[in-house]
């Protein structure tokens, strides 16, 4: 070992949401801070300035914000018997890479999960009993209850700056907002973003219906902004650059937007860029971890960075890295379901309408990335499962999010995809065309976790971590109610053309099309050291001064965007890190 | 910290101003003479051979054809564009993991698995498809009439002109990169005069709508900008 840092009372393994988070709170507290971040640095200026970041190809096609696999990636297949093989570029999912990580090149929906979600294994055995459970599921519960995190939940919602119209405020019910979400405790701190086109004639379709419609709660200032940091934001001008791009305007909430320009002015904080974690060493007796060896990029070496407290805030497939070549927490093997490390690894489970309407215009390069109308009339609080033969549900939503030719150009179904005729195509289809999104959950399987590869390695010899993933039937069932249910609403709207894209039961995983970057479980929490790696406060069972953060702890994916729930867990966890670990370093469960 | 000082926004605002008072005289195109592309009968490729180049040429002329309305691949300077891909770091993989072994006859949805990277895959394909054309009628791809390129273009798509499994991945990287030269910036070298962006609507990087989100139904009036304050 080439080098040892100064020791620091606390290690925070990446900066982006998470580990920003965890060093503005526990910067608070005084205590000596370091962040190691894999990746570049990058502020709003120069790196997501106008106008190069307002680049397609760039960064929407050659992923230039993202994650590069040459750096990181993971190995895939579909079960056991097939051989994994190497993510060698980008396409199913994008994470993040640099200061902010995916916070700063996300859409900016930010959801909190339904009660039931979170007690999702208790909600079904009330109400339909444990045997529609299939066989091959392991659906959980959190360790933690709604009415527990709801504060920090508007915490994180003050903090990111969100957009929004409440529909549950204590318990009553709001008109306008969301009549199913769980009770938040006060209005959002901004009003909702103005509507597109396309988003009014959605919103028409579902009232006619009897459906309930809302804005999208977006991480997207509506208005000028201050939150409790100090930081400003300003209101968004509908570039339709949000996914895949950093905000050029200080509109889209990103750790760069929210905290970091507060965090970087407090002396006890520093952070390191290009320092790459590769482990977390621990003491001789096992129970706690004395550090984390990373190697600094700049200088070509390891280094061993000493601290009482390791705050793991990467990625979730990287924290999972992490823990699996650290040996923290037992590898989980599916075919006994024992052993904990890479155990409920969950994705989301999505499906499309598109509809062509030739004399509307609908302008799709105006928007934003969490623009929109929404329903939850499907969501997981509102579906039968007994009935309906499923465990799940969905919320919708339509509004242009970007009209970028290069990845946005949806044309009918049969169009030839060269020649004359699509060139014809493009003209008479771009820009009249509008969608609805559903959004649904992903829940956990035996067969679906993460491992280490037994042939792929990564650039420092350590082996890749191999994901185990394929569609399950439950979630695919789900899917194709919402197929049902969006293609009778967009069919209500008389478009000129309507396709619906829902995978069917029996389809396999393709990891060349964008689906999401929602990534879930590998590192879940649990009430008992047997199920996860975390506690209720997602603190490692098996070392008391190692917290994991981020969508790793999600112990089944829910119906929402991730980022709502992982902010709220963030704040949570730092919370019992400043409560109740502080004073007294130990297992907290 | 950020690696350089670079001008502010509001630099960038004046210097475009200025730019648009002058395009209204009738300046030409493009302002600064040193990033003027060149013609595409006199562009001097940087990766490709002759014969890659004159393939290139053929058969990005197929897949977005110059026929009918709106640009071509050729008025757009598509070859262009893939050219100076494949020399640069999308050619050579660098931001992929391209580490053995591989198994390039797995199916499309196990992803970019040849050993190839781009550039290589072109290398290798383009002689090997111009053998198939020859087996076929005698003639490499680029000396065929439109209609048999045509056919030998679906043939290609469709797996029935058969490739190694290492280049069977070439036909949608071919289609994908001759869309992505038709669309892109026009810095790449393609979309050339922000033609493709003119043609089907879309205003490039104006990317400031606020006036515009209550104006439903309206088609946007204006024209397109690129990166470089470019105006079409």
């Amino acid at each position: 070992m080439a080098r040892i840092e100064k020791k620091k009372d606390v290690v925070i393994v990446g900066l982006g949401w998470t580990g920003a988070i965890a060093g503005i709170e526990l910067a608070a507290e005084g205590l000596e801070i370091v962040a190691l971040e894999r990746g570049r640095d990058q502020n709003t200026v120069p790196e997501f300035k106008y106008p190069n970041q307002i680049d397609e190809l760039r960064y929407g096609v050659r992923f230039k914000n993202m994650q590069h696999p040459s750096q990181q990636t993971v190995t895939v297949r579909r079960s056991a018997s097939e051989t994994a093989l190497p993510y060698r570029s980008l396409g199913s999912f994008l994470p993040g890479n640099g200061v902010g990580g995916a916070g700063t090149h996300w859409n900016g929906l930010l959801w909190r999960p339904q009660a039931e979600e979170i007690q999702l294994r208790s909600y079904v055995k009330e109400h339909w009993g444990e045997s529609i459970i299939p066989e091959g599921m392991n659906l959980m519960d959190y360790p933690v209850s709604y009415d527990e995190l709801e504060p920090f939940f508007t915490r994180f919602d003050h903090v990111a700056g969100i957009s929004g119209k409440a529909g549950n405020i204590k318990g009553k019910i709001q008109p306008g907002g969301n009549p199913f979400e769980g009770w938040r405790s006060e209005e959002y701190p901004m009003p909702p973003l103005p509507s597109t086109y396309d988003s009014t004639k959605f919103e028409a379709a579902c009232k006619a219906m009897g459906y309930h419609t809302f804005p999208a709660p977006a991480a997207i200032a509506s208005t000028a902004y201050v939150n409790p940091y100090g930081m400003q934001m300003a209101p968004c001008n509908f570039c339709g650059f949000c996914e895949r791009f950093g905000c050029y305007q200080y509109s889209k909430s990103s750790p760069q937007t929210t905290i970091l320009d507060a965090l970087k002015r407090k002396p006890n904080f520093t952070y390191r860029t290009h320092a790459e974690v590769l482990r977390v060493e621990s003491s001789a007796d096992g129970k706690t971890a004395t550090g984390v060896t990373y190697f600094d990029a700049t200088t070509q070496e390891e280094v061993f960075q000493p601290a009482d407290l390791v705050i793991l805030s990467s990625f979730q497939l990287n924290n999972v890295h992490l823990l699996l070549v650290s040996g923290i927490g037992k590898p989980y093997d599916p075919v006994t379901n024992e052993g904990v490390t890479g155990k409920n690894y969950a994705y989301q489970m999505n499906g499309g309408v598109t509809m062509f309407f030739k004399d509307d215009n609908f302008n799709p390069f105006i928007g934003h990335g969490a623009n929109g109308i929404c329903i939850d009339d499907f969501s997981v609080n509102q579906n039968d499962f007994g009935k309906l033969g499923f465990i799940g549900g969905a919320y919708w939503r339509s509004g242009a999010f970007n009209g970028q030719p290069i990845r946005t150009m949806p044309l009918p179904a049969g169009t030839p995809s060269w020649g004359g005729k699509w060139k014809e195509s493009i003209k008479e289809y771009y820009g009249h065309a509008m969608s609805i999104g559903t959004h649904g959950s992903h829940m956990a399987y035996r067969a679906n976790h993460l491992d280490l590869d037994p042939t792929y390695k990564d650039p420092h010899g350590r082996p890749l971590m191999r994901m185990t993933f394929n569609w399950q039937e439950n979630d695919l069932k789900m899917n194709q109610y919402m197929k049902l249910k969006a293609g009778e609403v967009g069919r209500s709207m008389k478009p000129d053309v309507i396709q619906l894209a829902f995978k069917d039961v029996g389809t396999q995983y393709d990891v060349r099309p964008y689906q999401t970057t929602h990534t879930t479980g590998g590192h879940i929490m649990s009430e008992s050291p047997l199920e996860g790696v975390v506690n209720r406060y997602c603190q490692a069972w098996d070392k008391h001064n190692v917290f994991v953060m981020g969508a790793g702890n999600f112990v089944q994916n829910t119906q929402y965007n991730p980022t709502g729930m992982v902010g709220g867990l963030a704040y949570w966890t730092v919370n019992a890190i400043r409560t109740l670990y502080l004073r007294n370093p130990r297992p907290l469960v | 910290m950020p690696d350089s000082t670079p001008p502010s926004r509001r630099t960038f605002l004046l210097a475009s101003s200025a730019g648009m008072a002058v395009s209204g005289l009738g300046m030409p195109f493009f302002a600064n003479a040193k990033d003027a592309p060149v013609e595409l009968d006199k562009y001097q490729p940087e990766y490709l051979n002759a014969e890659e180049w004159s393939f290139i040429l053929a058969a990005t002329a197929r897949l977005i054809p110059s026929e009918g309305d709106g640009p071509g691949a050729l008025e757009t300077h598509v070859p262009v564009f893939i050219d100076r891909q494949l020399a640069g770091e999308y050619g050579s993989a660098k931001d992929w993991y391209m580490e053995g072994p591989h198994d390039p006859t797995v199916g499309a949805d196990r992803g970019w698995q040849t050993p190839l990277n781009p550039a290589e895959l072109y290398r290798k394909a383009i002689p090997a498809f111009n053998a198939w054309c020859q087996s076929r009628w005698n003639k490499d791809f680029k000396d065929l009439p439109a209609e048999q390129q045509d056919e030998a273009l679906t043939a290609l798509q469709k797996g029935e002109a058969k490739l190694a499994p290492e280049l069977s991945i070439f036909f949608t990287t071919l289609l994908a990169n001759t869309k992505e030269g038709y669309f892109a910036d026009p810095m790449y070298g393609g979309n050339y005069g922000m033609q493709a962006w003119s043609y089907i609507g879309f205003p490039g990087a104006r990317a400031s709508f606020s006036e515009w989100v209550d104006q439903h139904n309206r088609k946007y009036p204006l024209g397109p900008v690129s990166i470089k304050g470019e105006r079409a």
